[in-house]
This record gives structure tokens, C-alpha cells and sequence, in this order.
């Protein structure tokens, strides 16, 4: 299977610069990092259809190898069709987001910050018994000893 | 038999394009809805009926012989997930309608609410039956982009936050899925599971490595196996009670399922699973650890999730048939207890307001029926004999002590370790939130004041409590019945995961299944 080359460089291009979009934290970003990452994907399938031929339509007296491998392009219609779709709703999403928090970026959950740094306190169950439930001498009766 | 192989796909499908055109009629389109998953019931009960004494059941759509066309295949692992599935599914959508109707459909608006999660059991349908890598994309993404629209319900600012992680980290693994189908034709020539099977052990080894290892990292995402699992318990706790619930139940063992599928078809050789036990070992670890330290049911109930997935994947990391058998147990009984729990926690929730078991307490006393729903499946989820996940546990012990290398044993440790640290994180729960007496609470406020105050979405105090459906409680006891029926039936459900596992004993038969006559090289 011979490929071209300018097809695997255009994809590895599209793969890197989809990738760096999508670790940066702004959220405008992060969608075309995935756009960049949805194309680069389409074209991977592209390539793997191998050496572009004729449209596959059979014709008599026409060698197999000939033709293009159409299941490849029917795949990509799929994806782009779902990407596309994808896209408007994180489009929408985002735009809610900028509306709510007036903010472009990932923002770090509220729980794991409070966790963090300690915010939250974890209430200690007594495990003490009181004096009068048990027989056993408790830190009060010691002390009062 | 076959033609019900198609049902399960278009009976959800269709009652959400009849929900969808009765969207100003929500009695009308609760009915719908409810009709649509109990003849989903059925059918999950006839397919595994008749997949259980038939045999399995292929399909090919629209009369295209196999390599060309689309497959549906039905064996005993798919009937089992379709069922199992249906039922929760139903079990959630009766919670969400007696929400609903206890809420004035506030939280859940019927109107959106009903026909996406029809479209998410469609999805979760065609992952269950596809025979075909790219359906099963498709499938994939038919559940993912109806679970964008249910975690991002009514658009609040928490839940629009929690919502892009969630998107954003699920198309990252649908793109890596996508692109590893795309290699796998590239090598393969084929993206039909059975012909896949079938051309995998001509590939170089390399080639077939850097497949498997794609094909893991995009479905371990899914799954949310560490260290691919971070994105889980931020997103999960903030979306309404039963989307969590069926989230919680279902999503993650689809990524489990299409594992068990990669593993026993496509890859069975073990060339990687010592790399998976190191994996399944720290999923349940550091999950664990992570539901210790967390001070909200939810989160809590999030990270014993991640947790116990480290169970399933030791399952299948054994390689065995006995492995696989206890994975499969294991799934069933997990998507029924964790979905109980979060439903529980819905119950919580609306009795005491808040789910933070910093600021609530004496529910015991308060909610008694709510405190016996919590405590019985907590039980079972820590592994409590003579529950289900006692049982599921000691499969898996057994199978990994059989298997016998120093890994499975170090394995067998921490399954013990981590179902005690489940227990704890779950019995603390139950000390502070049940059985506390409510005067202990720091800044307690009397009830009456509580439902006073109207703060729904703050984190600092205390929503107003509201009133549960009877409905609601009525479906959290049928899962919790159903929990328990998984204990009281475990020798037959245990024989039907150990058929199921047989049939996955090496990718022949499954070949068998989608090319009867052979398969052409």
C-alpha cells in the first residue's frame, strides 16, 4: 500500500496542533483544538483507504486495484456528520458557560479546591463511651481519680 | 428468533421520536416512555430466554451478507448486559417521573428529558449488539451525546462546569476510538469483530500491540479505569439524581463491556494482562482511597465507582474463562448496586436537603424507609456476605488464586484491602448522615426552617427539603429487591455468567456466530 506522503505530514501537522489546542484552558480553544483533532482523524481514515484510483463503480474490463476503496469515505461522512454535530453543542455549552460564569476556561471543581486545602473537616465520630454507659473507666472517671 | 435481535435497538429509538412529537403532552409522554423500556424489559428477558437455550443470534441489517454488511450478534454477554440494562433503565425512568411529578418537573424537564434518555438507551442498545467496530462507535456516540444533553439538564452553572469536563474528556476518547479504527482497517482491511478476530493473529506482533493498547486507552477512558478515571467524580454528583444514577449504573461498564469484548475476541493472547492487573490494582486503590477522603455522598458513591471498576478489569486482566465468568457477575451485580445507591442518595438529597454528611444527620430517625434503602445495598456494595458483592468477590478471588501468579495474589490482597476501605467510607456515611442524631449536626437548624430556606444550588447551607413521590421511593425499593435477588438467585445467575464466559473462551466461536460457514481470510 503506497501512500502519500504530503497526506501523512498534513495529518501529523493536524494531530500535533489539535493537541496542543486542546491542553491549553481556554475553552474557545479547546474547540478548535478539536475540530483540529476531528479532521486530523478523518484524514487518518483517508489514508488508510490507500492509493487513490477511480470511483467504485463497477465497470466491465476494469482491473480490481483499480478503484478507490469507498468504505473508508463512508466512514468519514459518519464521523464528520457526528462531529459536526458535536461541535454546535460544545459551541452552545461554551456560550452558556461565558453567559453564567463570565469565564472562557476550565475551572477546577469546587469540591476538590476545598478538599485541597483543607476546607472541609471531617467531623470525628466519639468513640469515647460515656461515663455512664460502661463499666470501664473512662479518660473522665480518670481524671476525676 | 433473530427478529428480536432489532427490537431492542428500535423500540427505544422509536418511543423517543413518539415522545419527541408529543413534547406538549408530558402525561402522554411519560406513558410513552415507560411503555417503550418495560417492552424493552421484555425483549431483554426473550433474548436471553432464547440466546441461553438456542444458542446466539446473528443479524445482518438489511439482508448484506456479513463482512460487507452490518452485524447485530446476541450471545449470552450481550442478552445479560441488554437486560440487565433494561431494567435499571426502567427503574431510573420511574424515579425521574415521580420526581417529576413531586417536582413540577423543575429538575427534569419532561419535555427534553424523556426523548434523550430514550436515545441514550438506544445507544447503550447498539453498544450491547453491534458485531461491528464502527456501529459500535456509532452506538458509542449515540449514548455520549445524550448524556451531554442529560448532565448539562436545565443549564446551571454547576452543571454547565461539571458538563465540560465530561464532554470534553468523552470526545477525546471518541476521537482516539475513531482513529483506532481507522488503523485497525488500515492493518485489517476489515472493521466487521469477527473478521477482525479472525485477520488479528497474522498481524506483527508490534502492530498488534500498539492496536490493543489504542483500543484500551479509549475504551479505559469510557470505563474510567485509572489513571484515565479523573474525569468521573467531577462530573457525575452535580447532574440530577437519576441521570447520575443511571450514569453511574450503566455508562462506565459499557466501556467494561467493550474491554471484555477486545480481550476475549480480538486479543486473546495475555500479552498485556499484567499490564491490566497493575491497572485494575490502582483503579481500586486509589479509588478507594479517594471515597475515604470525601465528605459528600455523591462523591463518595463517585469514587467507590472508579473503584470496584478495578475489580471488573482484574476479571478480565486474568485471562481465564473463570475470570471472565466472575467480571461478568460482577458487572450485573455492580450496575444494579450503584444505581440503588445513587437513587438512595437522590432520597437523601430531597429528605435532608444537602448530601454533605458534614451538615446532616439523624435520618434514622427522620426517614427511616430512606436509612433501610441506603444501608442495604452499602452493605452489598462493601462486600458484605451474604450479598451479591460478597459473592462477586469471591468469585473473583477464586478465579485469580486458580490463575495463581505473585501478581493475582498482591491482587486478591488489595480486592480485600479496598472492600474493607469501601465499607469504611460507606459506614461512615451511614454513622454520621442515618444514624447521628440530628441535634449533633454543627449549625444545625430546626426542620421547619430548613424547608423555610430557599437555596437550591449553594454549597454553604442547606437547600430546602422537598417532597419525595411515592413513586420514587416505590422504584428505589424495586432496585433494592432486585439487589436482592441477586444474592437469592446467585447459583443460577453465577452458572449463566460462567456460560457466558464460555462462549468467550477464544474468538471461535464468536467467528462461528457472524460466519458460519467460515470465515474468508
Amino acid at each position: 500500500m503506497s501512500i502519500s506522503l504530503i497526506l501523512v505530514i498534513t495529518m501529523g501537522a493536524l494531530f500535533a496542533a489539535g493537541v496542543y489546542m486542546l491542553l491549553e484552558r481556554s475553552l474557545t480553544r479547546v474547540v478548535l483544538g478539536f475540530l483540529l483533532l476531528g479532521n486530523a482523524v478523518n484524514l487518518l481514515l483517508l489514508i488508510m483507504a490507500g492509493e487513490a484510483g477511480i470511483a467504485p463503480i463497477v465497470e466491465e474490463g476494469v482491473a480490481d486495484d483499480a478503484y478507490t476503496d469507498p468504505l473508508p469515505q463512508a466512514l468519514i461522512l459518519t464521523a464528520i456528520v457526528i462531529t459536526f454535530a458535536v461541535s454546535a453543542f460544545l459551541l452552545a455549552l461554551i456560550y452558556r458557560s461565558w453567559r453564567l460564569a463570565n469565564a472562557d476556561d476550565v475551572s477546577d471543581d469546587a469540591d476538590d479546591v476545598a478538599l485541597r486545602e483543607g476546607a472541609v473537616e471531617m467531623p470525628v465520630e466519639e468513640t469515647a463511651p460515656d461515663a455512664e454507659d460502661t463499666e470501664f473507666p473512662t479518660d473522665d472517671a480518670r481524671s476525676r481519680a | 428468533m433473530t427478529a428480536l435481535v432489532p427490537l431492542v435497538v428500535l423500540v427505544p429509538l422509536l418511543g423517543a421520536a413518539v415522545t419527541l412529537a408529543l413534547g406538549f403532552r408530558p402525561q402522554a409522554q411519560r406513558i410513552v416512555a415507560i411503555v417503550a423500556l418495560v417492552i424493552e424489559l421484555g425483549l431483554g428477558i426473550a433474548l436471553l430466554i432464547a440466546v441461553d437455550a438456542g444458542g446466539p443470534l446473528a443479524m445482518e441489517l438489511g439482508g448484506w451478507s456479513a463482512p460487507f454488511g452490518i452485524v447485530l450478534v446476541v450471545d449470552r454477554l450481550s442478552a445479560v448486559m441488554v437486560l440487565v440494562s433494561a431494567l435499571v433503565l426502567l427503574a431510573v425512568l420511574l424515579f425521574s417521573v415521580g420526581q417529576g411529578i413531586a417536582d413540577g418537573d423543575e429538575e427534569t424537564p419532561v419535555s427534553i428529558y424523556n426523548p434523550t434518555y430514550l436515545i441514550l438507551t438506544t445507544g447503550v442498545m447498539v453498544a450491547f449488539v453491534s458485531g461491528d467496530l464502527f456501529n459500535l462507535y456509532v452506538g458509542f456516540e449515540i449514548l455520549l451525546v445524550a448524556s451531554y444533553v442529560l448532565i448539562t439538564l436545565g443549564g446551571t452553572e454547576a452543571r454547565i462546569r461539571a458538563g465540560v469536563t465530561y464532554v470534553i474528556v468523552s470526545l477525546l476518547s471518541s476521537l482516539l476510538f475513531l482513529a483506532s479504527i481507522a488503523m485497525v482497517y488500515g492493518a485489517l482491511g476489515t472493521v466487521n469483530l469477527a473478521q477482525v478476530a479472525a485477520r488479528m493473529q497474522d498481524l506483527p506482533a508490534d502492530v498488534q500491540v500498539l492496536l490493543h493498547v489504542m483500543l484500551l486507552v479509549a475504551f479505559g477512558i469510557k470505563a474510567a479505569v485509572f489513571p484515565l478515571s479523573f474525569w468521573l467524580p467531577d462530573s457525575y454528583p452535580s447532574a440530577p439524581a437519576p441521570v447520575t444514577a443511571a450514569f453511574a449504573g450503566l455508562l462506565t461498564k459499557i466501556g467494561v463491556y467493550a474491554i471484555i469484548r477486545v480481550e476475549t475476541v480480538i486479543f486473546p493472547g495475555p500479552e498485556l494482562n499484567p499490564a491490566l492487573m497493575v491497572v485494575a490494582l490502582l483503579t481500586m486503590v486509589v479509588g478507594a482511597l479517594g471515597a475515604v477522603a470525601q465528605a459528600d455522598i455523591k462523591r463518595i458513591l463517585s469514587f467507590t465507582l472508579v473503584s470496584h471498576i478495578g475489580y471488573m478489569i482484574l476479571g478480565v486482566a486474568l485471562g481465564t474463562a473463570a475470570g471472565t465468568a466472575a467480571a461478568i457477575y460482577y458487572i450485573a451485580h455492580h450496575i444494579v448496586i450503584q444505581t440503588t445507591l445513587f437513587l438512595a442518595a437522590g432520597l437523601v438529597e430531597r429528605e435532608a436537603g444537602s448530601t454533605s454528611i458534614t451538615r446532616i444527620g439523624g435520618l434514622l430517625a427522620s426517614a427511616p424507609l430512606v436509612a433501610v434503602l441506603f444501608f442495604v445495598p452499602a452493605l452489598n456494595l462493601g462486600g458484605i456476605p451474604p450479598f451479591s458483592g460478597f459473592i462477586g468477590k469471591l468469585g473473583l478471588f477464586q478465579a485469580a488464586a486458580e490463575q495463581g501468579d505473585a501478581l493475582a495474589y498482591v491482587l486478591i490482597g488489595a480486592g480485600a484491602l479496598v472492600s474493607l476501605l469501601t465499607l469504611y467510607a460507606l459506614v461512615r456515611v451511614w454513622n454520621l448522615a442515618f444514624w447521628r442524631p440530628a441535634g449533633e449536626v454543627e449549625g444545625d437548624e430546626t426542620r421547619l426552617l430548613r424547608t423555610v430556606e430557599e437555596a437550591p444550588h449553594s454549597t454553604t447551607t442547606i437547600a430546602a427539603t422537598r417532597a419525595t413521590s411515592r413513586l420514587m421511593t416505590v422504584s428505589t425499593v424495586l432496585m433494592v429487591v432486585v439487589g436482592i435477588a441477586l444474592t437469592v438467585f446467585a447459583g443460577p445467575l453465577y452458572g449463566l455468567a460462567d456460560r457466558a464466559a464460555d462462549n468467550l473462551d477464544g474468538p471461535e466461536q464468536y467467528i462461528q456466530i457472524v460466519f458460519p460457514q467460515g470465515v474468508e481470510p
